[in-house]
């Protein structure tokens, strides 16, 4: 069988003998208990005032008006107080530093909230006339021709609804390029072993065979076994790689253009993982490396919320040989202004959309935002931001790297990569870092991955800390790392404590799924 | 820069402690020849907060709010009254800037929002099991398809000619590019299509949309029951989750899988997203299910508290063998949708339904009085479909101009399909009966 | 009488006349913690050495199981797909995935036995 090899374990850990003293309602001063909403009804009770209905009959034909649907009765206080007091038992960027790796959870600006509900944006429907949606048009060709200048790309498709939705867009344009070209009998994809896991997901979904190539003891890409890659194996042929850059060990891969000088010799196509892209935003173009197409996490890169899991955005740039192929809708301008092509067969001038990835026609809401953020950095800005970032990882890198132990030398991009090697023989995990971490009021790094390196800590600052507290976060984390070599791997394993929760049962959780409430 | 908080003092220092004297040093990786010299030549410089707004106010005042005319569009699309409420709880720090609640031990107020949202959903739909959402209701469907050949081993879908032509055209893409065979019938205004007749051995499921994008609502158990018969999968669509309160839910039914599209409640128009993909199923499918899912277990001490589960089913563990490439869903529409659910409760959820046919009904009444429009519908929940005795694309641009959204030509989605003459029309408790007197008024003047 | 074969992969074979029974090694549950799922292979399934037979689960990880040898599945384990938590309790008694009838029992030829599989996981840690 396959081995679970990076480390990571399932246990629930060690509570302490002594739990927290208890109090009488079950709250801990504003740590509120809060029951689930199903557990709250107040029958017959609503927190909103209808108005009346006219009076008029049923015209539902064959199918019966619906019985009880099962939701409580609340009052609009009682709804206020619910969400409240969740809210209250999550971490987010507006608490504190949330230096989770490759997630890139920066700032975000409330301007940008306020700006996605301006009714011109936030109160059109996605099929008004165009005369009447020339506003929202123009927001999709204002941040098209950003994304498309800063990454020296000629095309965009904007639809995509999240990073791997992007990824799953780009390797779909690769797909339908190959199949124009006759060669669609390429049917071999090279990823990493270091690749986030949406990218072998998204290339086997599509037909591919996941073809990994492994890592150099420098953390890059092994660029001549990628090379030796190129040529057909067992007669099947490469249709693109998958690389992330820079990658998810945080380096930037030196060899890239030679990379994708060779990849294209071989009649290959190179898609770049743009998650990272807040490393060299505004500095370095992913044409310049040589990209066919790569994704952009609006709400990484360009500071849209991530509202606790989404919603993301993810449009992708295309090189001019992926372009015609990019899907609809896409917005052009004509005398008239602009309009939107919506239909891949009256597509003009050589497109050959590869079809649709969702309905309508993108994340508006998050164009809004991340075109906000935009604005209001400007080109310097954003040199200043990526600048900013990759120095605050090298700082954090340079102040840990002799009681941590570093997986790779820097310089680092825009996260830091640490493994377990520090705390061989203590009795302390990674995971047990991660927690302990949170008793001192910081979200966690990202723990256990990459995979290439074992009990990965992948630190990521972003620009938008202060070096107040990047220090404040140095200092912890390195009294952490030293306690856990002076023992006391008790300590450890029983953290957290002074959250709303210990550490959960998610054993019972996954063999015995309970995913709602039911009633009694 | 207001948003980065170094001063050229702590650049300085931190430049040292890293035993560098630029930051230009530090990408010393990136080959010479793609680095930039300096800021990309051509593009604006940073702005204040002012300018900012002013540029984009200026921006949203060239589209037409729909609230701000008589409007009457839906098609997968609805404008409803959303509380304030719900905007307000939404965009505290602690949900909007969290993310994806992978420590849980600070994340209970994600994860039990997560948890209470699938009890929503399952309850809605009828169905025993919910994820945590999907980007939207279209890619829901594909995903549904995508689970229903997993579960079936077979690799036919058959769609419906009532099915929303985007969701149809997302699975579309999807079977051509991963390599499954996908039957979509032609366009069915008239809701009188034989699906039954279409299922066989090979066939892993049936896509139907209910209401459908005509608007017919349908009893679709009998269907169910065929399906069943030839062992396939029966997936049934929603676009117009408020309909969920009035009709005979598709779980009760007899479906599958239920793919949604959730922006009806707590989400506004949005030009078309973000959005909110609600999917819905049986208890015995839930390991070939997509998507994140949270599930209720016990701390250290022994109290309720909640968890991402069954996560081996995702990419970020499976990779090459995950069900679904997803990662990001859409946890903040999500998390409105949920707050305006439990806003409206049994009581305003199930009246606000009657309510949005109420208006429907009203409306299908005026409009038949109009010279020259028909009205195609029997049954309907809030939206229906009118013939009109012009084509509808340059009769809703004339009634653009003269400030009436007089809903959606069924050309524009179904271009070439010989529907030109065809008009969606969609009402909710948005609309007053003066919007509806302008509508007819001005549609009996153009026609 | 019946013999314990191993493979580099961590799964267990004992044979007894023409069928065998497969399951991981107590190594291997160890390795893998708390096991919360297993999937078994369709009675009547044919499978070739090497080649995917079975998968296991914990909380933060899945992996394949391999079968050790070819042959024809002529039964799956039922109680360790209810409680998967048998494979950590019995991952080499009551834990056992399931019975193949060998197609080409030559292949038992290239396992090792328990003493060389021990002296392997030596190597290992």
């Amino acid at each position: 069988m396959t081995m679970n090899n990076q480390g990571r374990p399932t246990d629930v850990g060690t509570p302490d003998a002594s739990p927290v003293t208890g109090t009488f309602s079950g709250n801990r001063g504003l740590q509120m208990e809060e029951a689930l909403i199903f557990e709250q009804d107040s029958p017959g009770q609503c927190g909103v005032d209808l108005p009346g209905a006219p009076t008029t009959e049923l015209r539902l034909g064959a199918v019966r008006p619906r019985g009880r649907v099962g939701l409580p009765g609340l009052s609009e206080p009682s709804v206020v107080r619910h969400y409240t007091r969740l809210s209250q038992k999550n971490y987010s960027i507006d608490t504190g530093l949330y230096p989770l790796g490759s997630c890139t959870m920066k700032h975000n600006p409330r301007l940008n909230e306020k700006m996605a509900r301006l009714p011109g944006f936030a109160d059109v429907h996605p099929l008004q006339p165009e005369s009447t949606v020339q506003g929202a048009l123009a927001v999709l060709d204002t941040l098209s021709h950003w994304l498309i200048t800063l990454t020296g790309m000629p095309a965009l498709a904007l639809s995509p609804g999240a990073g791997a939705h992007g990824e799953m867009c780009g390797m779909m344009a690769i797909k339908a390029a190959l199949e124009a070209r006759g060669e669609d009998r390429r049917k071999r994809v090279l990823v990493p072993d270091s690749a986030h896991g949406t990218n072998p997901a998204t290339a086997a979904a599509l037909g591919f065979v996941v073809d990994p190539v492994p890592a150099m003891e420098d953390g890059r890409v092994d660029a001549r076994a990628l090379m030796d890659k190129l040529a057909p194996a067992n007669g099947v042929e490469v249709a693109g790689i998958m690389l992330t850059n820079p990658n998810t060990c945080g380096l930037f891969e030196r060899d890239i253009v030679a990379i994708s000088e060779a990849v294209h010799a071989a009649g290959a196509y190179f898609y770049c993982d743009g998650a990272n892209f807040n490393a060299i935003v505004g500095r370095v173009r992913p044409a310049d490396l040589g990209v066919d197409a790569m994704h952009i996490n609006l709400h990484k890169t360009f500071s849209t919320p991530h509202g606790g899991g989404g919603p993301g955005s993810g449009p992708v740039v295309l090189s001019a040989a992926l372009a015609p192929f990019a899907p609809v809708p896409f917005v052009v301008r004509d005398g008239q202004g602009f309009r939107l092509v919506e239909d891949g067969g009256a597509a003009q001038g050589g497109a050959r959309p590869f079809g649709r990835m969702k309905a309508f026609h993108g994340q508006m809401g998050m164009f809004v935002r991340a075109l906000a953020y935009i604005l209001s950095h400007g080109a310097d800005g954003l040199w200043q931001a990526s600048g900013d970032a990759v120095l605050n990882a090298n700082y954090v890198m340079a102040k840990l790297k002799d009681v941590m132990s570093p997986s790779f030398e820097g310089p680092c991009m825009h996260e830091c990569l640490f493994d377990d090697r520090f705390l061989k023989g203590t009795g302390v995990s990674t995971l047990d870092i991660a927690k302990a971490l949170i008793d001192e009021g910081y979200h966690p790094m990202t723990v256990y991955f990459p995979l290439v390196v074992h009990g990965a800590m992948l630190i990521e600052p972003t620009e938008t800390e202060s070096k107040r507290d990047l220090d404040r976060f140095i200092a912890t984390l390195g009294a952490l790392a030293e306690k856990a070599k002076q023992g006391d791997a008790g300590f450890f394993q029983a953290a957290p404590r002074h959250t709303p929760r210990r550490r959960l049962d998610e054993t019972t959780a996954a063999r015995k799924p309970e995913l709602r409430w039911k009633p009694e | 820069m207001r948003y980065l908080p170094l001063t050229d003092a702590d650049r300085k220092a931190m430049l040292a402690a890293v035993g560098v004297s630029s930051v230009d040093e530090l990408f010393r990786d990136v080959p010479a020849s793609a680095r930039l010299p300096g800021p990309i030549a051509g593009l604006d410089a940073h702005q204040g907060e002012l300018e900012v707004e002013r540029a984009l106010s200026a921006m949203a005042a060239r589209s037409v709010p729909a609230g701000s005319v008589p409007s009457f569009l839906g098609a997968g699309a609805y404008r409803h009254h959303v509380p304030a409420t719900v905007d307000y709880l939404i965009q505290r720090g602690e949900f909007l800037t969290a993310y994806t609640p992978y420590q849980p031990e600070i994340s209970q107020g994600t994860l039990q929002v997560l948890f209470e949202f699938q009890t929503q959903v399952a309850m809605l739909t009828g169905m025993e099991v919910a994820n945590a959402s999907m980007y939207d209701g279209a890619t829901a469907c594909a995903e549904a398809v995508m689970m229903a050949n997993r579960l079936t081993r077979r690799s036919r879908a058959v769609v419906s000619g009532g099915v929303h032509p985007h969701y149809r055209d997302t699975t579309a893409t999807l079977a051509r590019m991963t390599g499954f065979d996908l039957a979509g019938l032609p366009a069915d205004p008239a809701g009188a299509e034989d699906l039954a007749a279409q299922v066989d051995e090979s066939t892993s499921c049936v896509v139907v949309q209910n209401p459908s994008v005509f608007g017919h609502v349908q009893d679709y158990s009998a269907l169910a029951r065929a399906c069943q018969a030839k062992g396939a999968l029966l997936v049934v669509v929603v676009t117009e989750a408020m309909s969920l309160g009035l009709l005979t839910p598709p779980g009760e039914m007899g479906a599958d899988i239920v793919a949604a599209e959730g922006q009806s409640l707590g989400n506004a128009l949005n030009f078309g997203g973000p959005y909110l993909g609600l999917f819905a199923t049986r208890d015995k499918y839930v390991r070939q299910m997509p998507g994140r899912l949270c599930g209720q277990t016990v701390d250290a001490e022994g109290r309720r508290g909640f968890v991402l589960t069954l996560s081996t089913r995702e990419q970020h563990i499976r990779r090459e063998k995950a069900t679904s490439n997803i990662c990001t869903n859409s946890g903040l529409c999500a998390l409105a949708f949920s707050i305006h659910l439990s806003l409206l409760g049994e009581g305003g959820f199930t009246a606000l339904a009657r309510l949005n046919h109420a208006k429907a009904v009203q409306l299908a009444g005026k409009l038949g009085a109009v010279k020259g429009a028909e009205v195609l519908n029997g049954a309907f929940f809030n939206e229906f479909t009118v013939r009109l005795s012009k084509p509808a694309a340059g009769v809703v641009d004339t009634l653009a101009q003269r400030g009436v959204l007089a809903g959606v030509p069924a050309s524009r989605l179904f271009p070439g399909a010989g529907l030109d003459d065809l008009l969606l029309v969609a009402a909710t408790e948005t609309n007053t009966e003066a919007d509806m007197d302008a509508l007819a008024k001005a549609l009996g003047e153009v026609l | 009488m019946s013999t314990i074969k191993y493979t580099k992969d961590h799964e267990w074979i004992r044979v007894e006349g023409d069928v065998a029974t497969v399951g991981i090694s107590d190594y291997a549950q160890r390795q893998l913690g708390d096991v919360v799922f297993v999937e078994l292979p369709d009675v009547g399934r044919a499978l070739a050495k090497g080649k995917d037979a079975a998968v296991v689960e914990s909380v933060k990880a899945a992996s394949e199981v391999y079968a050790p040898v070819s042959g024809e599945v002529v039964e799956a384990n039922a109680a360790v797909a209810d409680e998967p938590s048998l494979v950590n309790t019995g991952a080499m008694s009551e834990g056992w995935f399931f019975k193949l009838r060998l197609s080409n029992p030559a292949e038992l030829d290239d396992l090792m036995d328990e003493a060389a599989y021990f002296e392997y996981l030596e190597g290992l840690e």
